[in-house]
């Protein structure tokens, strides 16, 4: 059987909206989606703007860093970790969050959302 | 081979999870029967869903779990019949199975007395989610709540009572004393004491003879005819093991209930096992999850052993031999734990005893008549030594000449704990929830290369269970790494290896000005949210740029990022400075306005300071703009940085005063606000030796006297309070200040990240009087290098949230979507209390 995805890329703000090394936090919808912009590695990554943990609308305004090479963002509230590539939780904990594709394009950031 | 496992708790769960793992080739095939409607979850830590733990976070696995490991799973499916000679079982909807081995795994329900009433409405026992569920919604509508018991499980029961927000819960305990399995008389005395204090009304000898109530409960009437009147009532009076299953199918069960099994635990029929809290063992019932497992272990090894066709098996046959039942109790708030026999007494036993009444701490510790092993012991009040003790005692340690060191100075330290750990036999188990040994850490660290606590929980999954190992792992880490000869340096993380106060001096010496510079010159990798902070603080330290400067702001901690702190719900607080408490009313009348024009809810600090929450983020800027044209400044509340200098009315108008302690106040916070350190710093001024400031529980205090100042140093509230010791005597005000100025920078140079004055001071060699000699005598001829660097601090403060303000680019940031920055986070709900509002509790 195929299952076939398409993502719809959406408009998030220009390139130079994000701070350096940082996350903020993107509105799509009804959703939130928190999305960082790693400048030391130069990537980019989106996830889910709550943390699975207190369900706290938080995640953007973490801390990035790195485990090993695994990209991760820290919660402000018990600084429990995440990786930005799968959503695993690194702070062994069960719960994981959602994570987006991204792209940049001619200036502005695009996350990439899968349709059903 | 067809395996039927009936119960899915705990030890079900473990059992099942190690027989998927060690049964390589696939011999069995599981069925579990569960009667909950849940997969198995974390009893042990139920109490943490009154507190905020979701059903979900106690779920012990994935729901994929039992799918991927081939695990046929029936949840809901009570079984109602076993027919041994058939080898089947039927469940109460009349599913039949057949099975090659059976595991009983049924575990036990409260044990319910029988008490007159206690059918009535809002009378609950305590054992699994959906009891929890009940008691939580019972809860919104009571004020008042009774808990019979007061046994581990009793005591639990009454913290999720306080958790739940119920204004006055009574204990009632049957013996005289609380815990009366656990501690001796003495013990329980102080911990009854310890748990009034907490709140908490304690009825022992007490046999409850009624529940009154009209169809709903309202009391309880006792049999000496006392009466309480309650809203709720918890029954935790003890366990009764679950044997129904099996004594209807003619399987041995004991006198007092539990199904009988032997060392391989095997029950009366050969193909039927049992084990956790429903198997009967040498008279004995494990009501621990930690001997469950270990039975679950035995068994599996047992089963894949006996399946090994040709009998070359890796699986060595195993005993269970019963398990040692020494606990500590997870209340938050005291302390109390006992192992071994706490209660041993007679000729050949000898016992120290230590009571301080001051601290509040009872130690009891028995020992071999020879004074050379440790039998058992009790620890109310302070249960630090718990795991070194049990240690000890587990595998025979021979003692010290002088024992009584086991249980004194906690203070002693680390040299103490080294050795003992070196002693320790290499099967010494350290997490009991898990048994994983000695060996087992130690072989994480030195072959598998785990150098953080998170890793040796990650590869072997010690201190994941109830986490009261955890302190220990860290230890036997340290140590594991030092005997290998790796050079253990105090490192900040896995990006900078060396300490802080090394990377303070780097730092300084080569001018670093940005998180970016200090990584690429000095560390590795990309940062985390270990090292940026401690990078940032040392930056802030040094040269007290506006920390959200040059691309710094995302490489310091949340709070300090949006100069506020994050409150639940994802609002913040906002704290302006109010030097030495003193506030004149023109500035009280802002306040008030402010926090009405915002909604934001007004509460008196415990720092004599005045604290408005509930801000949204987008809010923050207008409304510091406004406490600023006002004339207020920033409180530093969010930052490792000087917090309040606390106040006494002193000599203007108090008539003990000798000094004018708040214009001294005022004085030194205007000195040191917007200072940053490794943490918080806190001081207060006191007019008089009544000590209305309580400066003696500050990193600095002050205190008048006839002749001038006294300076007390590295006191601390917080969870582990203490004193702060006298430093200097009758200072004038410009070398008191001096002082202040030398000891600062001292503690900024050297504290490890996070370490309080007290905390840095405990680990100082030579201690206070070190500390005076170098403050006080200039030994290490710094002084003069501090004062000065001090000096450029003081006089480069400026208030951050005015720069930021100020700053379109930082200002900017202060919004809560990047794509929508009028609208603020719809997510943020409030609720009403007492005329103001509180966030929304979290799930
Ligand atoms: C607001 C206040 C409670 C109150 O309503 O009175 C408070 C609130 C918080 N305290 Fe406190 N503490 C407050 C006075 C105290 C005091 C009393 C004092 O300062 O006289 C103490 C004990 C004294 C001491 O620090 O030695 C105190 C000891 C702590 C500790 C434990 C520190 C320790 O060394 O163990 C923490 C945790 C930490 O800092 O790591 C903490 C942490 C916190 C945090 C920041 C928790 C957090 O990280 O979110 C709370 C912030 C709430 C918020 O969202 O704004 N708070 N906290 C008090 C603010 C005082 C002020 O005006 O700045
Ligand atoms: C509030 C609380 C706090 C605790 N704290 C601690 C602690 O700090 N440390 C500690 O070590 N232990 C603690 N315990 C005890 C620990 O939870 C138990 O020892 C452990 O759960 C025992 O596991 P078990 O699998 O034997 O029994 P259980 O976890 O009770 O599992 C038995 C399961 O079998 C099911 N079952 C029974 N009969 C049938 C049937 N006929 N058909 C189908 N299913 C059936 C039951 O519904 C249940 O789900 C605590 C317990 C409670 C309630
Ligand atoms: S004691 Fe301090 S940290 Fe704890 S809840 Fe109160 S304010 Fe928060
Ligand atoms: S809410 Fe994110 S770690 Fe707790």
């Amino acid at each position: 059987m195929f299952e076939s995805k398409t993502i719809t890329w959406f408009r998030a703000c220009r390139d130079n909206d994000l701070p350096s090394n940082g996350g903020a936090c993107v509105r799509f919808g009804n959703e939130q989606i928190a999305l960082f912009y790693f400048t030391r590695r130069n990537e980019w990554y989106a996830t889910q703007n709550e943390c699975p943990h207190r369900k706290q609308m938080a995640l953007s305004r973490g801390m990035i860093g790195s485990a090993g090479s695994e990209p991760k963002v820290a919660c402000p509230f018990h600084k429990k970790t995440f990786s930005l590539i799968t959503g695993e939780c690194l702070s062994g904990d069960e719960c994981s969050i959602k994570t987006y594709p991204v792209k940049v394009d001619n200036g502005y950031v695009y996350i990439g959302i899968e349709n059903e | 081979m067809k395996l039927v496992v009936i119960g899915n708790g705990m030890v079900g769960f473990k059992f099942c999870e190690k027989l998927v793992t060690a049964d390589h080739n696939q011999k069995f095939q599981i069925t579990v029967f569960g009667e909950e409607s849940r997969p198995a979850y974390d009893r042990v830590h139920l109490s943490e869903y009154f507190a905020g733990k979701s059903a979900k976070a106690l779920s012990l696995s994935d729901a994929d779990w039992y799918d991927s490991n081939n695990i046929e799973l029936h949840l809901g499916e009570s079984i109602r019949s076993i027919d041994a000679s058939a080898k089947t079982i039927t469940s109460h909807r009349g599913i039949m199975t057949c099975y090659d081995y059976l595991v009983l795994a049924t575990g036990s329900a409260a044990f319910i007395p029988s008490i007159p009433g206690i059918e009535k409405q809002g009378v609950f026992i305590y054992r699994t989610i959906e009891d929890l569920e009940l008691i939580t919604a019972w809860a919104k509508k009571s004020r008042t709540a009774a808990v019979i018991g007061g046994g581990l499980l009793g005591l639990e029961a009454a913290k999720a009572m306080l958790d739940l927000g119920i204004n006055q819960t009574h204990i009632i305990e049957f013996a005289p004393g609380l815990m009366p399995k656990q501690i001796d008389d003495q013990g329980s005395a102080l911990l009854q004491s310890k748990l009034e204090q907490l709140g908490f009304v304690i009825h022992t000898s007490k046999n409850t003879a009624e529940i009154s109530g009209d169809g709903r409960i309202t009391g309880l009437r006792f049999s000496d005819d006392s009466v309480i009147h309650v809203d709720m009532l918890v029954i935790s009076a003890g366990i009764k093991p679950r044997d129904e299953l099996a004594k209807t199918a003619g399987i041995a069960t004991g006198p007092r209930r539990g199904i009988v099994v032997n060392e391989k635990l095997q029950t009366s029929d050969p193909a039927i096992f049992a084990i956790g809290e429903c198997a009967l063992h040498n008279g004995m019932i494990y009501g621990l999850a930690a001997p469950g497992y270990e039975m679950a272990d035995v068994l599996v090894r047992n089963l894949l052993h006996q399946e090994s066709a040709s009998g070359i098996s890796q699986n060595q046959e195993a005993e269970f031999t019963g398990f040692d039942m020494s606990t500590k109790l997870k209340l938050i708030g005291v302390d109390v734990a006992s192992f071994g026999d706490p209660f041993a007494a007679g000729e050949s036993v000898k016992t120290i005893r230590l009571q301080d009444t001051v601290r509040g701490v009872y130690k009891r510790i028995n020992l071999s008549a020879d004074g050379k092993q440790l039998i058992g012991g009790i620890l109310v009040g302070d249960a630090e030594q718990y795991n070194m003790l049990l240690q000890t005692y587990k595998n025979k340690l021979v003692l010290p000449d002088d024992p009584s060191a086991l249980i004194l100075g906690t203070r002693s330290g680390p040299e103490s704990a080294e050795a003992g750990l070196a002693c320790l036999p290499d099967d010494a188990l350290i997490c009991s929830c898990e048994s994983i040994s000695k060996s087992d850490i130690c072989g994480a660290v030195s072959e598998l290369g785990c150098e953080s606590v998170e890793a040796i929980k990650k590869c072997t999954k010690a201190g994941t269970g109830c986490g009261g190992c955890v302190p220990m792992i860290k230890d036997m880490m340290l140590h594991t790494m030092k005997a290998n000869g790796r050079y253990v340096r105090n490192m900040i993380c896995e990006h900078f290896a060396c300490s802080r106060q090394e990377l303070f001096d780097l730092v300084k010496i080569h001018s670093l000005k940005t998180f970016d510079e200090v990584l690429d010159a000095l560390g590795k990798g990309d940062g985390c949210e270990i090292c940026k902070p401690v990078v940032s603080s040392i930056l802030a330290s040094l040269w007290n740029e506006m920390i959200l400067k040059k691309s710094n702001s995302t490489a310091q901690d949340s709070n300090d990022r949006f100069l506020a702190n994050i409150q639940k719900g994802g609002t913040y607080s906002v704290v302006p400075r109010i030097p030495g408490g003193e506030i004149t009313p023109d500035k009280l009348i802002v306040i008030g306005q402010i926090a009405k024009q915002y909604n934001l809810y007004t509460k008196i600090t415990g720092g004599q300071r005045i604290d408005m929450f509930g801000a949204h983020l987008n809010d923050l800027p207008l409304i510091w703009s406004q406490l600023i044209a006002a004339g207020f400044e920033s409180g530093h509340a969010y930052g490792k940085a000087l917090r309040t200098v606390k106040s006494c009315v002193g000599s203007t108008w108090c008539r003990f005063g000798l000094h004018d302690s708040v214009s001294y106040a005022i004085r030194i916070e205007e000195r040191y606000r917007g200072l940053r350190a490794p943490h918080k710093i806190k001081s207060a001024v006191s007019g008089c030796i009544r000590e209305c400031a309580e400066a003696q529980s500050k990193d600095f205090g002050i205190i008048a006297t006839e002749k001038g100042w006294n300076l007390y140093v590295c006191g601390n509230g917080g969870s582990k309070p203490q004193h702060a010791l006298l430093l200097a005597t009758d200072l004038d005000s410009e070398t008191c200040i001096r002082y202040i100025d030398r000891f600062l920078m001292f503690y900024i140079r050297t504290a490890d990240p996070l370490a309080r004055t007290a905390t840095w001071l405990n680990k100082m060699e030579g201690g206070i009087d070190y500390l005076r000699n170098v403050v006080v005598n200039d030994s290490l001829g710094m002084a003069e290098i501090w004062e000065k660097e001090m000096q450029l601090l003081v006089d480069s403060y400026a208030c951050e949230w005015k720069e930021a303000i100020e700053n379109p680019e930082i200002r900017k940031r202060f919004s809560h979507f990047i794509n929508a920055p009028e609208e603020k986070d719809p997510t943020v709900h409030f609720e009403n209390l007492r005329d103001q509002k509180k966030a929304r509790d979290w799930k």
